[in-house]
């Protein structure tokens, strides 16, 4: 039994293989406390290898000491989490997009193996935070944001890239009178926008896989695949915010 | 010496002691964990670790004494600045390193917030009075590089006499011409400012002990060709960063003592990392003293750093001056040459770097780059997607990273150095 964890900034996931396939998955809120979070998530759980993987990778190893301090632990970046959860699914990928919490990867593959990777930096532009963000300024649980955002028909163009601007300007773009739809709608497409010029750096190639939370956004899944044109293929796994995990679990197998 | 001596030292200097203390307690705990922390380093590592600890204790003494002698600190912040001359009018050249976040809230009272962390640094040291070698100079040289420094200089002339080489733009011959008269016009300034002349002898002389400086880097950059890595790539740095400040003779006979000792670790087949770690090339911008974050980053990911294609590397050391010359005309001439062969981003075109990064990797035998420019650094910024494609052309893969001195992108910056690392195992 091995178990992959991915403790991102907002949430955490286990994914547990036996025989090479996933068996079990779960995901918790990272929290405050992300040490006793991780804890809870491996409740019941006696891998007989464990991989850590995203920003909290490191912690992984200080708990495993805790909690089996005979099983092996070791760690991944996200890149090539990623990268192995993708394939595992649709092998045929050429590229990875990952928009997660707080950060934004884009990456294009071959035979399962990195070629080239793009990640945004220190700045929260272009992530799973900046859509948070944003929807709190609509008063909108982020989970609906998408659908939301789908009910506008014109979006007004957001150029702002910092979040607290955006924000901003959503603000002024409401005094202005434009349909809060409309505004929901620019703001996803700034973000589309962003992913796109990092997709472009890496070569844009396809099939494009498309995982982290964000792929759960159907504005953002929407507005991508018009950004992409008609002729990349665009594919998304069901537990899109499993695939790191996922993705870590396998590692331990190559 | 005792530490009293030195904090006398200090108030001569008027810095400010509270902030310098700062300043000392930083830079022990960064070496500490940095630095002395590393398994299997060389004997002669022992060097490095005495002229650190001592940087702001004996070498500002030395200098004070020099000066108490008549001698003239000349301090400078780019490698276009002609040692060899300031050699010949028995002044010493101390190059300011500006590689720590210090002072920034005063300096951007005088310079720009999006101005690079290089030239923030020694604005900053200088206002927050901080750095003895800043304080004791008898004069700066500037240079008329990139926008920001350009600028800065300035600004830093009000704080402190600058004085300004004019740097051309391209590699033209009416640009080597500009760049000759630039030379006679510091000699004539270094010559009022010591009240030394300089004779062909002189000359001859500085440029011998400056081109020795160069051989023994360049020694140092060939054996480190050899897999396994025989020496980590923060220890290299930071040979470079001390070719910039201590005395230059004393520098090259230590260098080739532990040079020695390399080779005796090659033929013994013995290295720093075992053979199957990854070799990455550092180019792009300088790491001054005491940036070291990339190579510590690097290095924890599991690689091994085997050459710097930068001020604080390769450019300083690649190109010698030739010796042939007899005259002061024809030395001036070799040294005008000499220093326009230098591939800096602030030229343009600038083709010759794209080749020689890419010969530098094949010849240090890298499996990838990391290039790295300073958050605001247009020259190097542009550059990067340059020497990407020239790298890539040559199947050598590189990753860009943009960063600057603070610490609050380690944990990002870890994760891009360890993808990176990821793909060429
Ligand atoms: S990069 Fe250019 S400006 Fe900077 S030290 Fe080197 S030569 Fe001078
Ligand atoms: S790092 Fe770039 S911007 Fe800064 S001084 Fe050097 S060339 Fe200028």
């Amino acid at each position: 039994m091995i178990a992959g964890i991915d403790i991102g900034s907002r949430s955490m996931e286990l994914v547990v293989l036996e025989n090479g396939t996933p068996v079990h998955s779960r995901t918790l809120p990272t929290t405050f406390d992300p040490l006793s979070q991780c804890e809870e998530l491996l409740d019941g759980i006696k891998p007989s290898a464990v991989v850590g993987t995203g920003y909290g990778r490191e912690l992984v190893k200080k708990i495993l000491e805790r909690l089996h301090p005979q099983c092996p632990v070791s760690t991944v970046t996200e890149i090539k989490a990623h990268a192995l959860g993708a394939v595992h699914w649709f092998p045929e990928a050429r590229a990875v997009l990952d928009i997660g919490g707080q950060d934004t990867k884009a990456m294009s593959i071959k035979d399962g193996r990195v070629l080239k990777f793009e990640m945004n930096d220190r700045c929260a532009a272009g992530t799973g935070k900046f859509l948070e963000y944003t929807a709190g300024v609509f008063q909108i649980p982020v989970d609906e944001f998408g659908a939301y955002a789908l009910k506008g028909d014109k979006a007004p163009d957001i150029s702002a890239m910092c979040t607290v601007f955006a924000e901003t300007e959503a603000t002024s773009l409401m005094a202005q009178g434009h349909r809060p739809e409309n505004i929901a709608l620019g703001l996803h497409k700034s973000i589309v926008k962003r992913t796109r010029n990092m997709l472009g750096r890496v070569g844009l190639s396809s099939p494009l896989v498309f995982t982290g939370g964000v792929a759960k956004n159907p504005c953002v899944l929407s507005l991508l695949k018009k950004e992409l044109g008609a002729k990349a293929r665009l594919l998304v796994p069901d537990e899109p915010d499993m695939t790191g995990a996922l993705g870590a679990a396998l590692s331990a197998l190559a | 010496m005792t530490q009293q001596t030195y904090r006398k030292m200090w108030e001569t200097l008027d810095l400010d002691l509270d902030a310098h203390d700062g300043l000392l307690e930083v830079l022990g705990k960064f070496y500490g964990d940095i630095y002395l922390s590393q398994q299997g380093r060389l004997a002669g590592a022992e060097y490095l670790d005495f002229v650190l600890s001592e940087i702001h204790g004996l070498r500002i003494l030395e200098l004070r004494e020099a000066q108490a002698a008549g001698r003239k600190i000349v301090g400078t912040f780019c490698v276009f600045v002609p040692e060899e001359i300031t050699i010949a009018a028995d002044a010493i050249q101390v190059g300011l390193c500006a590689g720590a976040e210090a002072g920034t809230e005063q300096a951007e009272q005088i310079i720009p917030r999006n101005t690079c962390a290089l030239i923030k640094s020694f604005v900053g040291f200088k206002m927050a009075k901080i750095c003895p070698f800043t304080e004791s100079c008898d004069i700066v040289i500037g240079e008329t590089t990139c926008d920001g420094k350009k600028k800065a200089y300035e600004a830093f002339n009000e704080l402190t006499p600058t004085y300004v080489m004019e740097v051309p733009q391209t590699k033209s011959k009416a640009a080597l011409e500009l760049w000759k008269s630039e030379i006679r016009r510091y000699i004539a300034k270094i010559e009022e400012v010591t009240g030394n002349t300089i004779t062909a002898e002189k000359l001859k002389h500085g440029i011998e002990i400056a081109n020795a400086k160069r051989r023994v880097l360049q020694r140092l950059t060939k054996l480190r060709a050899a897999s396994p890595a025989p020496i980590s790539g923060r220890d290299a740095l930071l040979i470079n960063q001390i070719s910039f400040y201590d005395d230059p003779e004393r520098f090259t006979t230590k260098m080739n003592e532990l040079c020695d000792e390399l080779e005796t670790r090659i033929a013994g087949g013995q290295g720093v990392v075992d053979k199957n770690t990854p070799r990455l090339l550092l180019s792009g911008c300088p790491m001054a003293v005491p940036n070291w974050k990339l190579p510590y980053v690097t290095e924890s990911a599991g690689a091994v750093i085997v050459g710097e294609e930068s001020c604080i590397g390769t450019r300083n050391f690649r190109d010698l001056v030739d010796e042939s010359g007899t005259t002061l005309d024809e030395m001036i001439d070799a040294l005008a040459e000499r220093y326009m062969q230098i591939d800096c981003a602030c030229f343009t075109p600038n083709t010759e770097r794209l080749e020689n990064v890419t010969a530098l990797a094949k010849d240090m035998r890298a499996d990838g780059v990391i290039h790295y420019s300073l958050l605001f650094c247009q020259p190097y910024s542009h550059e990067a997607m340059k020497v990407d494609k020239a790298l890539q052309d040559q199947g050598i893969p590189m990753i860009s990273i943009e960063t600057d001195y603070s610490m609050e992108d380690v944990e990002q910056l870890k994760t891009r150095i360890e993808a990176f690392v990821e793909t060429l195992e």
